[in-house]
């Protein structure tokens, strides 16, 4: 759009064909409903080039048509008015739903996929404006912005917005300024990624204590209410907030992520780490309460301990399960966190993270062969960016680090029922104090 | 039967105004067409199939393949200029 639009050339986008929805979506909503856009089959990803001539040589699978004549008719075929759309379009909606009956009010919060598709709280003008009353900012406010994926356009909530999906979502009104944290990150929890990502929130601080959050058994399930409550309405506000969160057309996860159901919403176990707190890493106080979020949230690898022969080793085959894309954040049971202290005599969580760093290895060759390293990764070392700009003069076989350091983190969650532990592969984004949102 | 008056979940959208695209070409004999591989998957292998196609069914259009400088997800300044000094049109490919 940008070539068209900014550029004034004209331009034809090929896309496959699971993506004719959203794409069309994205282009209405920047204001080129008409933008030329063809279509081959799913996937692209490891066919042949005889496969992928096929491809050209065949039709659009949405119209039919013959995909090269598409593309050559959107180079050189005038637009009709009608393509262009209206001189303008606003999608506000009015504040209240109107009256109807509670059985008709759930229906149509599911109908409108405005829920997760759990049962909701109908968030009445009553619960709201208790909810309300646990913070100092006006209903009014932004709070932020988010939107689903880097293409789309931003949508702005209110502190009233976040109110109501905080009802929706069955949190106590005292949880609310941790909820407006959230928001005010400004990091979806309802990413469209195809990658089926999710959030992660980690709860630090006094708020922890206030709420009654659990950081000890059980933290990372649902078996608490403010843990479990807190991050349905990070999602919930999310999906909302943010215009939409519905597949096929603003949400494209391959397989979902059953993670977003409440964006893995814990607080760290402070009383029982060894270490300093994360948020005390991220430039707050010990005294702070704060939120931090994390995206991605896909891929997870776990242990039992630290082996007195091959922890080492087996640490390492931890970490060369977690895609190179998707960096690790080690959640240790406060078990597991003293035997790293104990077998590597990591006293301070620095120490860790350059081990890890350190011991995250794998051959060039095979690192910049991995497909989201290609995508995501390759582009940014030919670009000139460190440290992968080095990273790709290495040989083929020459060992490399995996991450960096960087986008390694620790944190420490659980009830020392045992010593498990592991390793959530993620992108640490934010982090905010609550008590700015109290 | 009692009815409910609850609030609107949904946040506030920007409103959207018509973006006027590039006039469209009388023809491509003689033009050149970028084709922008956008680093996706192996949208390069694509696009170098596609590059075949014209030379030989529109010999007399030239096509160059030209790989963003970067990641999908940022501007492209210089590509894009690069395009509009030297080219006449653009098929970007492949979204997935």
């Amino acid at each position: 759009m940008t070539l068209e639009i900014k550029y004034g050339v004209p331009t034809v986008a090929v896309h496959t064909d699971k993506f004719d929805r959203v794409v069309r979506s994205v282009a209405q909503v920047n204001g080129m409903p008409g933008l030329r856009q063809v279509f081959v089959p799913q996937p692209i990803m490891g066919k042949t080039p005889a496969e992928l001539r096929a491809y050209v040589d065949g039709t659009d699978p949405i119209t039919g048509r013959p995909v090269m004549q598409e593309v050559l008719e959107g180079l050189t075929r005038p637009f009709e008015a009608d393509e262009l759309g209206p001189t303008e379009f606003d999608r506000s909606t009015p504040r209240l739903v109107p009256a109807d009956t509670e059985d008709n009010l759930h229906r149509l919060f599911v109908e409108n996929r405005w829920t997760d598709m759990l049962p909701i709280v109908l968030p009445t003008e009553a619960r709201v404006a208790e909810m309300l009353r646990h913070t100092k900012r006006k209903p009014e406010e932004i709070v932020g912005r988010m939107r689903s994926t880097h293409f789309r356009e931003h949508w702005a909530y209110s502190v009233e917005k976040v109110a109501v999906n905080a009802v929706m979502a069955g949190a106590r009104p005292e949880y609310f300024p941790v909820i407006l944290a959230l928001a005010a990150t400004g990091v979806t929890a309802r990413s469209s990624s195809s990658s089926a990502m999710a959030a992660m929130a980690v709860v630090n601080g006094p708020v922890r204590r206030e709420l009654g959050m659990n950081a000890g058994t059980g933290a990372m399930g649902p078996y608490n209410h403010a843990n479990a409550t807190i991050g349905r309405a990070y999602g919930l506000l999310s999906q909302n907030g943010q215009g939409g969160s519905v597949p096929g057309l603003s949400y494209m996860g391959n397989q979902g992520n059953s993670y977003a159901y409440n964006s893995v919403t814990f607080a760290e176990n402070e009383e029982r780490s060894p270490w300093e707190p994360f948020h005390v890493q991220h430039g707050c106080r010990a005294e702070d309460s704060a939120v931090s979020v994390f995206s991605g949230v896909r891929s997870t690898a776990f242990t039992l301990g630290l082996r007195e022969k091959h922890w080492r080793e087996h640490v390492r085959n931890l970490l060369r399960g977690i895609d190179p894309n998707g960096p690790p954040t080690l959640l240790l049971d406060p078990i597991a966190a003293r035997q790293f202290v104990d077998r590597g005599g990591f006293t301070k969580k620095d120490a860790l993270i350059d081990w890890l760093h350190d011991n995250a290895l794998m051959p060039a060759g095979e690192y910049w062969d991995y497909q989201l390293v290609q995508n995501y990764i390759y582009p940014r070392a030919t670009f000139g960016e460190e440290p992968w700009a080095t990273k790709l003069k290495a040989r083929p076989d020459e060992i490399i680090p995996m991450f960096r350091r960087e986008d390694i983190h620790v944190v420490v969650v659980g009830g020392e029922t045992n010593g498990y532990w592991r390793i959530m592969g993620c992108n640490y984004q934010k982090t905010v104090k609550v008590d700015d949102w109290r | 039967m009692s009815l409910v008056t609850v609030l609107n979940p949904v946040g506030f959208p920007p409103k959207v105004s018509r973006q006027t695209p590039a006039a469209r070409l009388d023809g491509l004999d003689g033009k050149t067409v970028y084709l922008v591989d956008c680093r996706f998957d192996d949208s390069d292998i694509f696009l170098g199939q596609m590059q075949a196609w014209f030379a030989q069914h529109l010999p007399r259009v030239r096509t160059l393949v030209k790989r963003i400088s970067n990641v999908y997800l940022n501007d492209d300044p210089t590509t894009w200029e690069e395009i509009k000094a030297r080219g006449s049109a653009a098929i970007l490919g492949v979204g997935h």
